[in-house]
């Protein structure tokens, strides 16, 4: 029963992303074309709430059944933060908030001298509705509205200010959440997806590419290319999904180490090699490869690179007893 | 979706899960006492009385039937038993390949008669077999085998010669893969697969000695050996089609993410007696990073296997992404150890490295090369 709920809404959410998300309104949205719309028809098809209880308007999926969810998010390079919004509306559901309208993104933040907020790097800042952050244990929705925007690096994120009247204002409740880990989540799946759309289109553009008169698919230095791809994408997507286990309020900061972590060395090495199978076509903007590749960048290096996540695991690791060390993985991949 | 996405987390049954306490109990009286240089040698090392103990016990030939003297257990326990095993270091290697594929080959293609024959002693830790498939000529083509049985009115005489054959030395049998009709350019025809019994006279075995000193392989020849009729296992014509299934069990199991699991445990603990160091503890959690999702995907082809499919290129992309660590290791931890000062490491430590530096190449070579692997996954890719 609930595996049938989960496949319909996997199904249901691939076919929209199709229809409604294809890459030209990934492009438009990107340069600045109103994201509202769109906004508005995913929130119409309900999937925000997929995470929430079912008494509570929500499809009551665990985190483990939104992960086909987040990677499809990933491999179409959904515009919008739905996966951050999902997790953010679990979160508020547990505080008994009453998630407000749009959508959430979560966002690393500090407070700033004159008691307001800054957020450096909101991910998918310059299209969410709010943002959903954490200092000192003390949780904070802040509207987007209300905020100074600056740019970022990424043209979906935003540099977020509040004022100390904003911040005063804005709801508020007792909770320790694990921000970083909660994007971290979110952004493995994601780059689980996009990785395996790169490695598709590569597949593909590999099959279909000719030199010396035969696709350049059939050259061995370019299949042990795409071999190595292959298993980089294989890794990360069960790292991924190691990640995406559990309450997803409480999650298991181990198991986001693992994930983050090995999506974010794949990340790496997947745009690499699907850029130099493409040769230069791969690298101009109207080619769509750079729309997932420049992704891939950009999620590996929000919320912990690799290392930042091979620390967590490594302090995790030696404060274990001597005793056989793949007790920790072992632990980290039982699955019930 | 293509096999990329096949691969979904799987959870090993809590029956086959409770495997796990027991034998780790035993393990750490019988081999928690070796010293780490010896533990690391693992599915290299030859103990038949520590094999005998493990069949006395019930725990070899798990996967078999009980007619057989098998346990009837599923995959995922034998999948247990293993792990636990190989991260002890314990010394597997004499029932090593009986167990993991000879067994199960011999159930799956022999008579009623071969089974009964050859299983039961197996299960007990008393038979031991060997992979006669290398040839000096026939490495990666291995269809290009040459050693030969030609039929005569009593069953077969077979001349040619192995290389490489782990522990046949040590073996009661080698499953060969041969000729059995026509010649080299037939390739994958005319091959077949036989049982052939070590002592029979017309059999030489010359153990070779590698690098590390250690002398598991061996040089096998056979000088017109006379071969019963039901030396053939299969049928005859078929010896490729066994083989590659073969392999999908011996690509797959948890032996290809472990090899330097010992190493391992031992710099872990090396590091606790005072002496982490950031980056030390940044290279842990890189392991430990590329470790738990290849233990899942290895658990993810078992259970395949466990549900009769044959998932050959899944096994390779495990195999090939689990060689990569176990090679991985021992040259990230030497780095570690080299480039600290004033600081003395362990000789037992320093020797276990030294021992997994000079085996590690050997891990991407033992059951087809890295680039065979890859040429593998390219195929199943839809590259070829
Ligand atoms: C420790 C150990 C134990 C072993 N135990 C056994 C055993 O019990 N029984 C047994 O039968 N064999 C055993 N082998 C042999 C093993 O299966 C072979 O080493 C392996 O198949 C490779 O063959 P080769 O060594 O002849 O190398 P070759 O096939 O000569 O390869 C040499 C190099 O060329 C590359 N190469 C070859 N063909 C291609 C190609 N088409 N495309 C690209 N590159 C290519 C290879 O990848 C490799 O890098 C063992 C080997 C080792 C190291």
């Amino acid at each position: 029963m609930e595996t049938a709920m989960d496949d319909l809404f996997t199904d249901a959410l691939r076919r929209w992303l199709t229809d409604q998300c294809p890459p030209d309104r990934v492009r438009a949205i990107e340069a600045g074309e109103s994201h509202a719309s769109l906004w508005e028809s995913l929130e119409d098809s309900g999937f925000a709430d997929a995470l929430l209880p079912e008494e509570r308007g929500g499809a009551g999926l665990s985190l483990q059944q939104v992960f086909p969810l987040l990677e499809l998010c990933g491999a179409h390079a959904l515009p919008l933060p739905l996966g951050e919004t999902l997790l953010a509306r679990a979160a508020l559901a547990v505080a008994r908030i009453e998630p407000p309208r749009g959508s959430v993104t979560l966002g690393e933040a500090v407070a700033t001298a004159d008691g307001g907020v800054r957020c450096d790097r909101a991910s998918g800042g310059r299209v969410a509705d709010w943002v959903l952050t954490c200092i000192d244990d003390s949780a904070l929705l802040l509207p987007v509205r209300e905020a100074q925007v600056r740019g970022a690096v990424f043209p979906l994120d935003a540099a977020l200010t509040w004022s100390a009247a904003t911040t005063c204002g804005a709801a508020r409740f007792d909770a320790a959440l694990d921000i970083r880990a909660l994007l971290a989540c979110v952004h493995a799946a994601q780059i689980a997806g996009a990785l395996m759309n790169v490695c598709n289109r590569t597949l593909q553009y590999a099959n279909d590419r000719v030199q010396f008169g035969r696709p350049i698919g059939k050259f061995q230095a370019i299949q042990h290319q795409l071999a190595v791809m292959a298993e980089h994408v294989i890794a990360a997507r069960m790292a991924a999904q190691i990640g995406c286990r559990g309450d997803p309020t409480q999650l298991d900061r181990s198991r986001v180490a693992v994930a983050k972590a090995r999506a974010s060395e794949a990340a790496l090495e997947v745009a690499a090699a699907a850029h130099a199978i493409h040769g230069a076509i791969g690298f101009t903007a109207e080619f769509d490869l750079q729309l997932y590749t420049r992704r891939l960048h950009a999620w590996r290096q929000a919320a912990g690179a690799e290392s930042y996540w091979h620390d967590v695991l490594g302090a995790e690791l030696l404060r274990q007893p001597d005793g056989p060390a793949f007790d920790l993985p072992r632990r980290l991949t039982e699955f019930h | 979706m293509n096999a990329l996405g096949s691969l979904a987390p799987t959870a090993i049954p809590p029956d086959d899960e409770a495997l796990r306490a027991p034998v780790r109990a035993f393990l750490a009286e019988a081999v928690a006492a070796l010293p780490p240089q010896v533990r690391a040698r693992s599915w290299s090392g030859y103990d038949p009385a520590f094999s005998r103990e493990l069949g006395r016990r019930g725990w070899l030939g798990l996967t078999l039937p009980p007619q057989y003297g098998g346990a009837g257990r599923s995959p995922f326990a034998r999948y247990v038993l293993v792990e636990e095993l190989l991260n002890a270091g314990a010394p597997v290697g004499s029932h090593w390949i009986a167990d993991r594929q000879s067994g199960p080959l011999i159930l799956k293609y022999g008579t009623d008669e071969q089974k009964r024959h050859y299983l039961p002693p197996i299960c007990r830790g008393e038979s031991y077999f060997c992979i006669g498939m290398s040839e000096p000529n026939s490495g990666s083509d291995l269809a290009s085998v040459r050693t030969r049985a030609v039929r005569t009115d009593r069953g077969w005489t077979l001349s040619g010669q192995k290389i490489w054959t782990t522990y046949a030395h040590g073996c009661h049998y080698m499953i060969a893969l041969v000729r059995t009709s026509g010649d080299a350019q037939d390739r994958h025809q005319g091959l077949s697969q036989v049982i052939v019994d070590l002592s029979l006279p017309g059999v030489t075995v010359r153990p070779i000695r590698d690098q590390s000193g250690d002398s598991h392989f061996c040089e096998v020849f056979f000088d017109d050996v006379a071969l019963e009729p039901e030396a053939l296992i299969g049928e005859e014509g078929r010896g490729w089609e066994q083989v590659t299934a073969e392999l999908a069990f011996e690509r797959s199991g948890p032996e290809r993410l472990y090899s330097s699991i010992v190493l391992f445990d031992t710099w872990l603990a090396f590091l606790r007696s005072g002496v982490e160091t950031p980056s030390a503890v940044r290279l842990a959690g890189k392991i430990v990073a590329a470790l738990a999702p290849l233990r899942a995907l290895s658990v993810a082809v078992t259970g395949k296997l466990a549900r009769g499919e044959s998932p050959i290129v899944e096994a390779a992309l495990v195999k090939d992404l689990g060689t990569s660590l176990e090679q991985f290791i021992p040259a990230a931890i030497a780095d570690d150890l080299a480039s600290r000062e004033g600081q003395s490491v362990p000789m037992e430590l320093l020797l276990t490295l030294d021992y997994l530096t000079q085996v590690a190449p050997s891990f991407s070579l033992r059951g087809g090369t890295r680039d065979i692997l890859r040429g593998m996954i390219a195929r199943g890719l839809g590259l070829r």
